[in-house]
Formats: structure tokens, C-alpha cells, sequence
């Protein structure tokens, strides 16, 4: 299957032979062509990595030739629809914005199944993840890592009571990382202490053997802890109580990564905590990877000052180091993320992280002053704090005594922390030891087993298993009758691919809108007058997502979803024809046949420049590169001067560029331009064009003008309508 | 418990290392702290563990479950469950895939009795 820019991915397709497909690969792809310059454009990066085939680029790369800088690290998004067929939608729309790191979160209480779920029931906050899910997401993800043309990490979560079995499913589908971190189980998930660390001993070689890369759980205790910027010295032993784990199972320093989450937000004077924190994790765990998550502790249902946090935290990871850079996106403070707010989050880290390239070039890390002395307490704090640990009889012993997640600083302590019980937690008396003769007839195992003699090695006694043969492995479909994506597609079959078309934030066809409203009300008053507005507006289900006060009397700001009851029938839509451009050679002719002069300005009070001058220049393909030539103005001209420049130099045309809207005023400029003309007595004999952002061919013609451009004209859109109309005017 | 933060008293050891000291004892208290942990994975096992390895024996997820259900049940989970169907399929002659199903169906079971001399863990 290959992809089609121009049309949607087929799920149908995707689902057809799902049980003979096998993955391509395995293991982790860090950026190609990382450490060392790359020319984009006009600039040359420091920190960026091969270019994608197929992307769409920030909304301000128009101004620099369309370029889509991908920075060096990995970018993260994270999918929790809860229906895999709608979140491989979303894994494509953030391949081509820059994610190549899709994590898929489980459905709520998978940790505590201890079995492998299958089939495809749909989840809540996450999908269930079971073979068919993750096998349909990879395959889905292969098309698209094709399409975009850069490898795409697929990710998702090896913890619970039924670690072992997912990490094996995981390595025979191919799941390139997964977070793994037995302290998470014990510390949030209340799994049994020994069973947890037992277990992660199994998943972890797996892992190992699958080449998949580890990122722990310790940011958890930051998101959990009731002053977060207090547990970062609990949080580099948490770190580090994983890694070494870890690494004596086996896997390479490489495939370990922290995850890593500056602790503080504004309005904390957060840079002063973080910074220092981030520098010292970094020289503790030089040997280890960097997950470097946003932090979602402070985060309120305001995307954008989740977005602000985010920009904070994205100049950490310049200002230190970031291999893999984690998005959250601005709405999660709201509800389950919606589509475009992935996509929001991804451009944020891409934005920020291509605007701060080569940051470390120019500014250092001051370890002289207060940098320095912080950086040095908080590793002695983590210090002490494992110090105490074997003062007391080990790790099993220090979480019994509530050590973790203690609202202290180190050694300050509190005495809230979450303590566990080696008796207790879920899956506690589920732990058997080995007898002399214990054997598992498999290729990768940790631990004790006696193979019997004869055989060279374990999984011979078996003729290979799965990871070496894996036609072995056993597939099941579907085993819910009523709940599972074929159930699922039928329901929303007037939606697949036709006519029809509703809006949607997470689901095909869900119908959710966003309405924002200022309302000069109180905030109580004002959020039930806006879900009196939107009822109004014949939304269903009409909840309020955001509500910002502007004053206490004066006004608030209330965001409100809802549900819309109509369809679109897209074949029903007045759609303008797309005006067709005469080609480049034709118009050159004409041109030097016959010569054009226009004299071009940006119009009233208004200082952009940008869009006009790319119009005009050769340089950005304007209309200078047909040979037309140009009387260019300037910025903020009166129109009665663009206009008698015209009648100075006797021009062909007079193009005018406006992009402040404020009170319609780009609307009145070009009316004023059209009105001038006639009384001057030039207007049967100047062509008059305009555009800017905000104007639209329509909105030109019915303001007087011969034409207007909008966002996405380009010079020959220009040059072709000038050809044209001078000739009918002839 | 509830503490103070006595830092300063506490760090009187510590103040006088480099930092490339610092950072050795950070590793050697990290690598002392996990190796009681390591040895329990060496010595002991649990269902999912055993789940696991009977997955990648080719065994369905359903499958699995009542194999060590049962494994447990007979005081051989120190045996290890993918091993009871190993031997089991020597035994009767029968291929791993049929050993096993019959034990998830509720079949074989007082064969797996006589697979290990000394019996019960």
C-alpha cells in the first residue's frame, strides 16, 4: 500500500490481511544526519536533521521559502482517542507536521488485566492495547513513515501485572520503545513490590533482545507530588534506581532514557528551579538518554499558557539537552487531546526548537554563580537520599517507610509520601521460586534456567520460539460480538468516504465544535450565559472547556464545546472555481511584446511588507521574474499617493496590499482606491488589484476592485490576472 | 516521619568530594540499591513471567492463562509452566500445540502429576 497525499488512509485496507502482517523492523531510529551543519534555505542549522518528503511546514515559513527545519531530536506526540482507527488519522496528520515518536496511551485499569487483552474495544483515555490494535497502528505507520519518508517510533507502555506478556507481544509486533519502570507500578499502580521488580526483570530482557527504547516513569512523581520542584532529588534516584537496573539486565545505556520534566511552571520563577535541575541530571546520567517531557503539574485548561510552559521547557532542552523531545498538548488540561492540539504541540516544539538552533553556540551555562551551587545541592540531596535507603534496609524497606514522593526536600521530610507494603498490592503471593530444575524453553529469559542437557540452547528444546520463528505466533481477531472496530466502521459508514461530512475533534463524524465567546459578564454568569449561546446556536451536549476572567465585572472569556445534529453534504457547496493561470512562458511573452508597469504599495496605516514585496520580487517568484516592471511605495502609503503615482507614471495597474482588518478598514481602503480612480478619471484604464490575508477575491470585487489575493497567491497568480484583464480591456 | 531539612549537617561527608567523586557514589549507592532486586528476578518467577514464555512457545493469549492457572494450582509454578508442557509433550508423544491445548481444555492434567520426581515444590 502506498499512501496518496491527496487521499485519505484506508482502514479497510490497513485491517485486510492484518494477520499475516509482520513488521519491517525492530528497535529505535534516532534523526538521521544529526552533529553536523545543514543548509535549509537561506540558513544554515546547527541542530536539525534530514528533511522529510512530505511535511507541512510552520505557518511563518512562507516568508523563507516554505522550509521545514526537523531539529535534531526525536519529537513526541502522544494518541488517546481510544479508537485505533481514528488515532492512525492523527498519527499521519503528525508524521507530517514532524512527529516521529507516536506513543499510544492504554485505556484506563489495563495496568491492573493480568492477561494480554485482545480485539479491539474501544477504550477510554487510550486504547486497549492488544495485538490487533498495535499490529493494525504499526502497519498503518510503516505507510506513513514511507509517505513522509522518515522512520516513525511507535510507542507504548510495559507496565502493570501483565508486564512480561505485553513486552513480548511488543517485541514480536515491532514496537520500537516503550515506558518501563517497575517503581510505577509500585509507587501509582499499588502492584505488589516483588512482583513488580521480578516481572520487570523479564520485560526488560525482552526488551532488550527487541532493541526497543526504555523510558521510565519518574515523572510521574512530579505530576503526583504536592510540591513538585521538592521531589527533584527523589527524582534523579528514581532515575537512576531504573538505570542500573536496567543496564545489569542488559540493555545498552542507549536505549535507556529518562523522562525528565522541568518541575515548576510560571508564575513560579521557574527557570531558577529547573535549569539547575536540568543541568544536574545531566551530569549525573551523562551515559543516558534524555525524554525531555513538558510539565502538565500546573497545567490549567489554558492552551495558551500550556503553550508558554512548553516554550519554557523547550529552552531547557536548547539550553541543555534533549534527545527525545515530549509534546503535551495545550488541551489536555481540558478533555482526552483532540486532533489539531497534537498537531498544536508538535509546531510548538518544532517552532521553538528551529528558533533557538544553535543556542549553546552563543550562551553558556554560568556554573560560577547560582547555577552552580544549586546544581551541586541537589546531587548531594540525591546522595543522602540513597545514602538513607541502605541505612535502612534497602529499596523494599525505604518505600515501606514512605521515602517516595514525600512533599519534603530532601531530607526534609513531611511524612506524606506514598508508602506500600512488601505483603501487599496487587499480585502480592504471586511470586514462586525456582526450583533446581525450573526451565523455559525460549531464546531470551533473565534468570536461573537449567537447560537440559543436550540441547544447546533453551528454545531448542522447542525448535525455536516465536522471536526466532514467528509464524508461531498465534493471532486472535476480535472476541467482543458488539464492541470492536468493524461494528465501529458500519455505524459511521455514511461517513467513510463519501458526500458526507460532520465536524470531528477525536472520533469520525463525533460532531464536537469549539465556539469561543467573550461575554461582559461576571464569570459565573458568563459561563452559563455561553452554554445558553451555544444552545442557541443548536449545539448539543454544550459543556464549558475554558474560562479566563478579563475582569471581575468587566467581561470573561468562556470557551464551550458542543455537538452539531447536522451533516455537510460536500457535493451541496458553492465552491468558487479555482481561477486558472496562464502558463509562465505565455505571460513572459506577452510581456516582452507588450510591456506592463504597476506601481504597488501597502495601503493606510499598516507596516507589512512581506506578502507585497514577494508579489513583486524575482526573487520569490513575484511578477517581476514575467518582466513586468514596478514602482514599489512602501509601507503605510495614502492611497490618494499610490494612486497619483499610477497617473504620474501612467501605469498598467495599481496593486495594493492591505492586512489590518480592524474595523473592516482593508475593506475601506479598497473602496477608497476604486472611488479615487473614478474621480480622477483613470479607473476604465487602470487594472485594480489588492491583496492581504484577509481578502478574498469576492471581498475585492464587491469593495470595486478587478481582483483580490489572499493567503496561498503567488506571483503568477498576479502576473496571469494582469495579462488577462488587460487583454479584455484592449 | 517527619524531619527538618538538616542538609547541612547531614553533607559534612560529602562536601569535600569533587564532583566526579560525587557522582561515583551516586552510581554505587544506584547499582547497591538494585541488587537484591536482581537477585529475586534471578531466583523467582510469577504468572506473567510464565504467561510470557508460554506466549513466545506459540500459545494465544487465552491459552495461556488456564496452562498456569492450572500449573499453579499443582504446586509446579518452581518447574516452569513452559517446561510442564514440554515434558508433557515428550511424554505422551503429542506435538507442543497439543500438549498444551489439552491442559488449557482441562486434559493431561494427572499426567503432568508424574513429569517431576519429588513432585510438589
Amino acid at each position: 500500500m502506498k499512501l496518496d497525499p491527496n487521499k485519505k488512509i484506508d482502514i479497510k485496507e490497513i485491517l485486510q490481511d492484518l494477520e499475516n502482517y509482520r513488521p519491517r523492523r525492530r528497535g529505535w531510529h534516532w534523526r538521521e544526519g544529526t552533529n553536523e551543519k545543514i543548509q535549509i534555505g537561506d540558513f544554515e542549522y546547527i541542530e536539525a536533521s534530514e528533511g522529510l518528503k512530505n511535511y507541512v511546514p510552520l505557518p511563518g515559513s512562507r516568508g523563507f521559502g516554505y522550509i521545514d527545519p526537523q531539529p535534531d531530536c526525536v519529537i513526541t506526540t502522544e494518541i488517546a482517542s481510544g479508537r485505533f482507527e481514528d488515532d492512525i488519522r492523527r498519527m499521519r496528520m503528525s508524521a507530517w507536521h514532524g512527529a516521529d515518536h507516536i506513543m499510544v496511551i492504554r485505556t484506563a485499569g489495563q495496568s491492573h488485566i493480568d492477561s494480554l487483552l485482545e480485539g479491539t474495544n474501544q477504550g477510554i483515555g487510550g486504547i486497549m492495547v492488544t495485538r490487533k490494535q498495535v499490529r493494525a497502528s504499526r502497519k498503518a505507520l510503516d505507510f506513513i513513515e514511507d509517505e513522509v519518508g522518515r522512520p516513525i517510533n511507535f510507542h507504548s507502555y510495559i507496565s502493570g501485572v501483565a508486564g512480561p506478556d505485553i513486552a513480548v507481544m511488543f517485541a514480536e509486533e515491532g514496537v520500537n520503545g516503550a515506558h518501563q519502570d517497575p517503581q510505577y507500578n509500585v509507587l501509582y499502580r499499588n502492584v505488589n513490590m516483588v512482583r513488580s521488580f521480578v516481572d520487570a526483570c523479564e520485560a526488560k530482557k525482552v526488551m532488550t533482545w527487541a532493541d526497543m527504547l526504555q523510558i521510565d516513569g519518574a515523572h510521574n512523581a512530579n505530576a503526583t507530588a504536592m510540591k513538585a520542584w521538592k521531589v527533584r532529588p527523589e527524582l534523579m534516584v528514581q532515575h537512576a534506581i531504573n538505570s542500573a537496573f536496567s543496564r545489569k539486565i542488559g540493555m545498552k545505556p542507549e536505549n535507556i532514557a529518562l523522562s525528565t520534566v522541568p518541575p515548576t511552571a510560571p508564575p513560579a520563577p521557574c527557570m531558577r528551579l529547573d535549569l539547575p535541575y536540568a543541568v544536574a541530571l545531566r551530569d549525573f546520567f551523562s551515559e543516558y538518554k534524555m525524554r525531555a517531557q513538558q510539565n502538565t503539574k500546573y497545567m490549567e485548561s489554558d492552551g495558551k499558557e500550556a503553550t508558554v510552559t512548553h516554550t519554557l521547557n523547550l529552552m531547557i532542552s536548547r539550553l541543555t539537552s534533549a534527545d527525545i523531545q515530549s509534546t503535551i498538548t495545550p488541551d489536555e488540561g481540558r478533555n482526552v487531546p483532540w486532533h489539531y492540539n497534537n498537531i498544536a504541540a508538535i509546531g510548538t516544539a518544532k517552532q521553538a526548537l528551529d528558533g533557538m538552533d544553535g543556542l549553546r553556540e552563543m550562551v553558556k551555562i554560568d556554573r560560577d554563580g547560582i547555577l552552580g551551587d544549586d546544581v551541586r545541592e541537589l546531587k548531594e540531596r540525591a546522595v543522602l537520599f540513597m545514602e538513607e535507603m541502605i541505612e535502612v534496609g534497602g529499596y523494599f524497606k525505604s518505600v515501606e517507610e514512605g521515602f517516595f514522593i514525600d512533599s519534603g526536600y530532601y531530607p526534609e521530610r513531611n511524612g506524606d509520601g506514598i508508602p506500600r507494603q512488601i505483603d501487599g498490592g496487587i499480585g502480592v503471593g504471586m511470586i514462586f521460586e525456582r526450583d533446581k530444575d525450573y526451565f523455559a524453553p525460549v531464546s531470551v529469559h533473565y534468570g536461573y534456567n537449567a537447560i537440559p542437557e543436550g540441547l544447546k540452547k533453551a528454545s531448542d528444546a522447542i525448535g525455536g520460539d516465536t522471536f526466532e520463528d514467528p509464524s508461531k505466533i498465534v493471532y486472535i481477531d476480535e472476541l467482543d460480538e458488539f464492541d470492536n472496530v468493524n461494528v465501529r466502521l458500519e455505524e459511521l459508514d455514511k461517513y467513510y468516504d463519501t458526500k458526507y461530512v460532520k465536524p470531528e475533534v477525536e472520533w469520525r463524524a463525533d460532531g464536537v465544535v469549539a465556539v469561543t465567546i467573550f461575554l461582559p459578564l461576571d464569570e459565573r454568569t458568563a459561563e452559563f450565559a455561553a452554554i445558553k449561546c451555544g444552545e442557541k446556536m443548536g449545539l448539543e451536549d454544550v459543556t464549558v472547556i475554558h474560562k479566563n476572567v478579563m475582569h471581575p465585572s468587566e467581561g470573561t472569556l468562556v470557551e464551550i464545546k458542543g455537538k452539531v445534529k447536522f451533516d455537510i453534504n460536500i457535493d451541496e457547496l458553492i465552491i468558487p472555481e479555482k481561477i486558472p493561470v496562464l502558463s509562465e512562458a505565455e505571460i513572459r511573452e506577452e510581456i516582452q511584446k507588450n510591456p506592463m508597469f504597476v506601481v504597488a504599495a501597502t495601503v493606510g496605516e499598516d507596516e507589512h511588507s512581506v506578502g507585497l514585496k514577494e508579489t513583486l520580487d524575482i526573487k520569490h517568484g513575484g511578477i517581476e521574474g514575467f518582466g513586468i516592471k514596478y514602482l514599489y511605495l512602501g509601507t503605510s502609503c495614502p492611497v490618494e499617493k499610490l494612486v497619483d503615482a499610477a497617473i504620474e507614471t501612467n501605469a498598467d495597474a495599481i496593486l495594493a496590499s492591505t492586512i489590518i482588518t480592524h474595523d473592516d478598514v482593508h475593506i475601506k481602503n479598497m473602496r477608497k482606491i476604486h472611488e479615487l480612480c473614478i474621480e480622477k478619471g483613470i479607473r476604465d484604464k487602470v487594472i485594480l488589484a489588492c491583496g492581504g490575508t484577509q481578502v478574498s477575491n469576492e471581498i475585492a470585487a464587491e469593495a470595486g476592485m478587478d481582483a483580490g489575493f489572499g493567503r496561498g497567491s503567488h506571483g503568477i497568480d498576479v502576473a496571469s490576472f494582469l495579462v488577462k484583464k488587460r487583454r479584455e480591456m484592449k | 516521619m517527619k524531619r527538618a531539612d538538616d542538609y547541612e549537617k547531614r553533607r559534612e561527608h560529602l562536601k569535600d568530594l569533587t564532583d566526579e567523586q560525587l557522582k561515583e557514589r551516586f552510581w554505587e549507592l544506584a547499582n547497591k540499591i538494585v541488587e537484591p532486586m536482581l537477585d529475586m528476578g534471578y531466583k523467582y518467577t510469577t504468572p506473567s513471567i510464565e504467561r510470557s514464555i508460554l506466549l513466545r512457545m506459540g500459545f494465544s493469549s487465552i491459552e495461556v492463562k488456564p496452562i498456569v492457572d492450572g500449573v499453579m494450582k499443582k504446586g509446579l509454578m518452581g518447574k516452569g509452566t513452559g517446561n510442564v508442557v514440554w515434558r508433557l509433550s515428550k511424554k505422551l508423544g503429542v506435538s507442543l500445540r497439543e500438549a498444551g491445548l489439552g491442559l488449557a481444555e482441562g486434559k493431561y492434567w494427572d499426567e503432568v502429576d508424574t513429569l517431576f520426581e519429588g513432585g510438589k515444590n
